[in-house]
C-alpha cells in the first residue's frame, strides 16, 4: 500500500459526509495524514496548535461513548476550541427542526461541526445550510466515513497493504453504517470482501456493492486475513429478525472453532461496543495477539485528527 | 349568457368519440357543445361570426384526474379548494376525485355537505369528492356508502391507506356490491412496508433508508383480486408500480372485472431520480427502478392500466425541509400531469391518443360520469395544447399552494395555453 505523502494534494470535497464521495486519493491524504498523528498521541505533549483558533461543535443526536470522545479528544489535541452540544437540553427537545439548528449554530461562525443523526442523510441535509465543513460521525444506517478510515489505516499498521487482502464483515449488516462505509472503502483500497450473516441482516442487492455474500459463516471467514465484527443493534430492530441471541451466537458469533477457518494470523476487529457472548466469544476479543480493537479506538483519535485537519483549511 | 365560440383548425382528440382529426369546435351559449370535429369548417360557419384560428394546436377533452389530494378541511395551508382549482386549470384539468385524507376525515354525510359546499363556491373546476372506505381511516369499521353515494360521493377509499384486514375487505367488496359503489384501493401491505420510505433495492440499501418491497403491492393485489372471484364489485386499483404488480394484473385481467390506475411519476420517473436525498422525491408508491418503470409504460400499450393520475398531494415546505426518513410523502402534480404525461408522446413511448384515452374518457368511464369528452350537447370542458412548446419546470412558477413538485428543472415539451369549463375560458397563458 503506497500512501503518498505529498503535501501539496488537497482534498476534493469540501464535507466529509462519506466513503462514497471520496477518491482514492482524498482517502490516501487521510490516511497519511494520519501517520502523522499516531506518534504524537504517544508523545508527551500531546497537543500542538494546528487548528488553534478555530471552534468545532459536536453535534451528537444519537448517544455514542467511543466516536464522541475520540472527536472531542482530536479536536483539543489540535488546539481547536470544541464544544459539544448536550442534545437532551437542547433547542431540539422543543421540536427545532434540524436545518433551524444548523443554522443556529452556523450564525456563531464555527469552522467545523462533526454530527451524529439517527437519520441517513441528515449529514448531507446539514451540509447543505452551513458554511464551514461537516464531518459525518455516524448517519442512520448510511455511513460512518471515520471509522471505516480507522479501520483501514489499522489494517496497513499490521499488515502494512490493505490491496489483496481478504477480509469478512460479520453481522447485522442491515442495520449498519460502519459496514457500508467499511465496503466502499476496502474495495477502493483493492480488498477482497466477504459479507457475513443471517439473510434476515443483510440488506437487499448488497451483492451489487462488489462484495462476496455468505449466510454460512465458516464458509465466509475461509483464507480470511481480517474479520470485521459487528455489533448486533437490537436497539434498531423493531420485529422479529432473529429467534435468540443464543442461536445467534451458535452461527454467527465469532468463536475459536469459527476463527479456525480464517489464515492463522488472521486479525479480529470490532467498532465497538461490543455484546460479548452474542457476536464475539469474550476471550478472542481480548486476545492480544488476535485482537486489535484496542489499537482501533487508539487509531481513531489519529484519524480524526487528521480529518478535523484536513476538512478545516 | 355568454357568446357563441368558434375555434377551427386545431387537432382534435376526443377518445370516448373515437375523434382524432383536424377540425373545428363550436361552443353555444349556454357554454355546452354544439359542433366538433372535421365539420366545423371555415365554409360552413357564418361569415359574420369572429372566429379563433387554433393553427394545429391540440383541443383535448378536460382532464379526469381520479388521484387529487386538496388541504380542506384541515390542511388549507397545504392546499384548499381555491388554489386546487387554480392549479387545475393550468393543466387543463377540469375533474377531479379528491381524496378523503383531511382533518376531519371525509367519512360522514355531515362533512359532505360541507365539502359541496365549498367545493361549489371556491373551485371552478369540477370536484368530485371521494369518502372513506373506513371510519376516520383506522381499517376497522365500514363508512356508509349508501347514505354518502346518495349524497354526491363518487367513491371509496382510504386514500394513502390499504385496507390491511382481509376480511373486512370482503366485506366491503360486499356492500359496495349492494349499493354499486366504486371502490378505489391503495396496495401496500402493511408490514412488509412498515418505516419503508423508497423502493426496497440498491438505491435503499446505499442511502442506508428503509425499504417497500415490491412485494408489498403485489400481495394486496393479488389478495384482493382473489376476493373479487367471490365478492364482484367496482374495483379500482389506485395506483401501481412495479413489474410484479404488472404481471399479476395480467394474469386475473381474464378472471375478474377491475380497472388499474398509475401515477405518473412513476410512469416517468425512477428511484435514481432521488439522488441526494431529495424529499420531493418521497413518494407512495415509491419510486421504482427504471425496470418497473418501463414495465408500466408497456403495460398501457397492452391495455393492462386504464388510467394515469397525477397523485397531486401538496405538502407546505416545512414538511419536506426535513431528513428523508421525517419528511412528509408526497409530490404537489395536478398541473404538471398533461406536460409531464406527453412527455411519453414525445419519446415515443405511447400514442396520443391512448394517452389522452387514459387521462380523459377512461377515468370518467370508471366514475360513471359524463365528463372528459367533446360529446354534442355536453358541457365544454376542454383545453388548447401547444404539444410541441418547450418550457422548464420552476418551483416559484408552480400555481398550487404547495411547491412541492417532483420534476423542478425538468424540460418539458407541450403547454396549455387555454382551459375552458362550461365554455368559459378559465385560464390563459
Amino acid at each position: 500500500m503506497a500512501i503518498n505523502s505529498n503535501k501539496a494534494i488537497k482534498i476534493s470535497k469540501k464535507h466529509l459526509l462519506g466513503i462514497q464521495d471520496l477518491t482514492v486519493s482524498d482517502v490516501n491524504l487521510i490516511l497519511s495524514e494520519s501517520k502523522k498523528f499516531i506518534s504524537l498521541n504517544k508523545s508527551k505533549n500531546k497537543k500542538n496548535d494546528t487548528l488553534r483558533g478555530k471552534t468545532q461543535i459536536n453535534l451528537f443526536f444519537e448517544p455514542s461513548t467511543r466516536t464522541q470522545s475520540s472527536f472531542e479528544l482530536a479536536g483539543k489535541r489540535l488546539g481547536a476550541d470544541v464544544m459539544s452540544m448536550n442534545i437532551t437540553n437542547s433547542a431540539i427537545k422543543k421540536g427545532e427542526t434540524l436545518i433551524d439548528t444548523a443554522m443556529t449554530l452556523n450564525a456563531m461562525h464555527p469552522d467545523i461541526i462533526v454530527v451524529r443523526h439517527q437519520d441517513s442523510g441528515a449529514c448531507n441535509l446539514l451540509s447543505q445550510k452551513v458554511n464551514c465543513a461537516v464531518l459525518n460521525a455516524g448517519d442512520g444506517r448510511r455511513e460512518h466515513p471515520t471509522q471505516a478510515l480507522l479501520d483501514a489505516l489499522t489494517i496497513i499498521d499490521r499488515k502494512n497493504k490493505i490491496q489483496g487482502l481478504r477480509i469478512a464483515i460479520c453481522g447485522d449488516i442491515l442495520h449498519s453504517r460502519v459496514a457500508r462505509s467499511n465496503i466502499y472503502l476496502l474495495n477502493m483500497l483493492g480488498a477482497e470482501v466477504n459479507i457475513v450473516g443471517p439473510s434476515n441482516l443483510l440488506p437487499k442487492d448488497i451483492n451489487k456493492l462488489g462484495v462476496n455474500v455468505f449466510s454460512d459463516m465458516k464458509k465466509g471467514l475461509k483464507n480470511c486475513d481480517i474479520v470485521m465484527m459487528l455489533r448486533l443493534q437490537n436497539e434498531r430492530m423493531t420485529s422479529s429478525f432473529l429467534s435468540s441471541n443464543r442461536e445467534y451466537y451458535e452461527y454467527y458469533g465469532l468463536t475459536p472453532n469459527k476463527l479456525k477457518e480464517a489464515k492463522s494470523d488472521a486479525l479480529i476487529m470490532h467498532p465497538g461496543p461490543m455484546n460479548r457472548g452474542i457476536e464475539i466469544d469474550t476471550k478472542l476479543a481480548d486476545d492480544i495477539n488476535k485482537s486489535v480493537i484496542k489499537e482501533q479506538v487508539e487509531l481513531g483519535v489519529a484519524v480524526r485528527m487528521a480529518c478535523l485537519k484536513i476538512f478545516c483549511e | 349568457m355568454m357568446k357563441k365560440k368558434y375555434f377551427l383548425n386545431a387537432n382534435i382528440i376526443d377518445p370516448k368519440n373515437s375523434i382524432e382529426e383536424v377540425g373545428g369546435l363550436i361552443i353555444n351559449e349556454q357554454g355546452k357543445i354544439e359542433a366538433v370535429g372535421k365539420k366545423v369548417n371555415k365554409n360552413n360557419i357564418p361569415s359574420r361570426e369572429k372566429y379563433i384560428d387554433l393553427k394545429q394546436k391540440y383541443i383535448f377533452p378536460g382532464l379526469v384526474d381520479m388521484r387529487v389530494f386538496v388541504g380542506e378541511p384541515g390542511y388549507e395551508y397545504k392546499e384548499n379548494f381555491k388554489t386546487l382549482s387554480n392549479a387545475a386549470i393550468a393543466g387543463g384539468v377540469t375533474s377531479v376525485v379528491t381524496m378523503p385524507n383531511t382533518s376531519p376525515v371525509i367519512d360522514n354525510v355531515s362533512i359532505v355537505d360541507f365539502l359541496k359546499r365549498r367545493g361549489r363556491d371556491k373551485a371552478r373546476i369540477n370536484i368530485f369528492p371521494a369518502a372513506s372506505l373506513t371510519k376516520n381511516l383506522e381499517g376497522t369499521n365500514m363508512t356508509e356508502f349508501g347514505l354518502l353515494r346518495d349524497k354526491g360521493i363518487i367513491g371509496f377509499t382510504d386514500g394513502t391507506k390499504t385496507i390491511q384486514n382481509t376480511r373486512l375487505m370482503s366485506r366491503i367488496m360486499r356492500s359496495a356490491y349492494d349499493l354499486d359503489c366504486l371502490i378505489m384501493q391503495h396496495a401496500e401491505d402493511g408490514e412488509l412496508s412498515k418505516n419503508g420510505m423508497v423502493n426496497d433495492g440498491i438505491i435503499a440499501t446505499k442511502l442506508g433508508l428503509q425499504g417497500i418491497p415490491d412485494l408489498a403491492e403485489k400481495i394486496i393485489i393479488e389478495r384482493d383480486l382473489t376476493l373479487l372471484e367471490d365478492f364482484n364489485c367496482r374495483y379500482h386499483i389506485s395506483q401501481i408500480s412495479t413489474t410484479k404488480s404488472v404481471e399479476i394484473i395480467a394474469q386475473k385481467k381474464n378472471q375478474v372485472e377491475f380497472t388499474t390506475g398509475v401515477s405518473i411519476n412513476n410512469l416517468s420517473l425512477n428511484e435514481n431520480d432521488i439522488g441526494d436525498f431529495k424529499t420531493f422525491l418521497k413518494l407512495s408508491p415509491p419510486l421504482r427502478t427504471e425496470d418497473d418503470r418501463v414495465s408500466l409504460v408497456k403495460s398501457i400499450n397492452q391495455g393492462l392500466i386504464d388510467v394515469i393520475v397525477s397523485d397531486h398531494k401538496p405538502e407546505d415546505e416545512e414538511s419536506k425541509r426535513l431528513t428523508f426518513s421525517q419528511a412528509a410523502t408526497g409530490a404537489s402534480g395536478v398541473e404538471t400531469l398533461l406536460p409531464l404525461s406527453l412527455e411519453l408522446f414525445h419519446n415515443g413511448s405511447i400514442k396520443l391518443f391512448k394517452l389522452i384515452e387514459l387521462l380523459t374518457s377512461n377515468p370518467a368511464k370508471i366514475l360513471k360520469i359524463d365528463k372528459g369528452n367533446l360529446s354534442i350537447g355536453n358541457d365544454a370542458d376542454f383545453c388548447i395544447v401547444d404539444i410541441y412548446k418547450p418550457w422548464v419546470v420552476k418551483k416559484d412558477k408552480i400555481i398550487s399552494k404547495s411547491k412541492n413538485t417532483c420534476i423542478e428543472e425538468k424540460k418539458l415539451q407541450g403547454l396549455i395555453t387555454n382551459t375552458f369549463v362550461g365554455g368559459e375560458e378559465l385560464f390563459k397563458i
